[in-house]
């Protein structure tokens, strides 16, 4: 599992470094974690475009945790 | 934007804007310059003097002198002096119900710059934005004096064009309808918002003025965002008579603001509001 920590960064480098993880870590479930929810929003809208299977978790101090799956990925697993 | 002269040319465009969304002739203005001279070549800042005074040139200015001080980090601006007779100054106060908005450039540019930052826009966007964003306010102004009909005017910078458009209707008696259909944007921004490519200062923007906005669902949501987008050396959104407004527009284009539209019009109901249709 890959972690972008994205935690401080604004508009758009969250989306930004999630690209490049996506990019270099092709088929693999990546953890994004941000504190704003601009930048959760803006992530969910990336996954949206890409098709991925997203789910948010929210954590103390405003913080979120995103888990992006490749949904050919997960139709594999089961 | 990597290339000094032309970040000299879209300052010098913007300053100059303020004169010209009041209806007034630019004549003088002064550089104002920060610059790290123990870091920098001095050769960007001859360039971004040089655009600067390219557009000065264009204008009709002359450029009387400035000030400069060393920086950090570069900075470049100018104070701009025009004329104008008191009795046609246009102030962003004045709709009245019924006015038609015109709008005589594209939104997008700060959405362009945030993806030309991240590298991944799209080049004939960057083209587009940076023409615009080089492209004066003036020929614009021109027709607008020339006509006499215009109630009120701003230029659409920083607070994007709600935000310039609710600064218009602020305590006023009168609210407003965008048509967003209408609203000109560049090409290529709308898929760049969809995959979450938003400028933060956008969200800021619209954070700050939603209270104010009644928006109708027949608005596409990333259409609605680019309302927000926070522009630099954007157009002027004009408010004129609604017998006015085919003809400015037509007039507009003819001269080369080739994306003037009609995108809206003040309304007499709901005061200081604004539904986005």
């Amino acid at each position: 599992m890959i972690e972008v920590n994205a935690e401080g960064l604004s508009c758009p480098l969250p989306v930004v470094r999630t690209m490049e993880a996506l990019k270099e870590h092709s088929g693999e479930t990546i953890v994004v974690l941000v504190d704003e929810e601009v930048a959760r929003d803006n992530v969910l809208r990336l996954a949206k475009m890409r098709n991925l299977t997203a789910s948010v978790a929210a954590a103390a101090g405003g913080r979120y945790r995103i888990t992006l799956t490749p949904v050919t990925e997960r139709k594999a697993n089961g | 934007m990597d290339d000094p002269f032309t970040f000299g040319q879209i300052a010098a465009v913007n300053a100059l804007s303020d004169v010209y969304a009041m209806g007034g002739r630019p004549v003088t203005a002064m550089n104002i310059v920060c610059f790290p001279v123990k870091t920098m070549e001095l050769a960007v800042l001859k360039e971004i003097l040089l655009g600067g005074l390219s557009k000065m040139r264009e204008a009709g200015v002359v450029l009387v002198g400035g000030h400069s001080v060393m920086d950090e980090e570069i900075k470049y601006g100018l104070s701009v002096t025009g004329v104008i007779h008191p009795d046609k100054v246009l102030l962003n106060r004045g709709c009245k119900e019924g006015d038609r908005l015109i709008l005589t450039k594209p939104l997008g540019t700060g959405i362009a710059g945030t993806a030309e930052k991240a590298d991944l826009a799209h080049p004939d966007l960057i083209a587009r934005a940076r023409e615009s964003m080089t492209t004066l306010n003036m020929t614009a102004a021109e027709i607008m004096i020339e006509e006499d009909c215009v109630h009120a005017c701003t230029d659409v910078t920083g607070f994007g064009l709600i935000g310039h458009a609710c600064e218009m209707i602020e305590g006023e008696e009168v609210g407003m309808t965008i048509y967003s259909s209408q609203v000109p944007f560049f090409p290529g921004t709308l898929e760049l918002i969809e995959t979450g490519l938003v400028p933060g200062g956008l969200e800021r923007n619209k954070q700050y003025r939603l209270p104010l906005i009644d928006k109708e669902s027949s608005c596409p949501e990333s259409v609605f965002e680019i309302m927000f987008d926070p522009e630099t050396a954007g157009g002027l959104l004009l408010s004129v008579p609604p017998e006015r407004a085919e003809g400015l527009v037509g007039r507009l284009r003819r001269a080369g603001v080739i994306e003037a539209a009609v995108i809206g019009e003040v309304e007499g109901r709901k005061k200081g509001r604004i539904k986005v249709v």
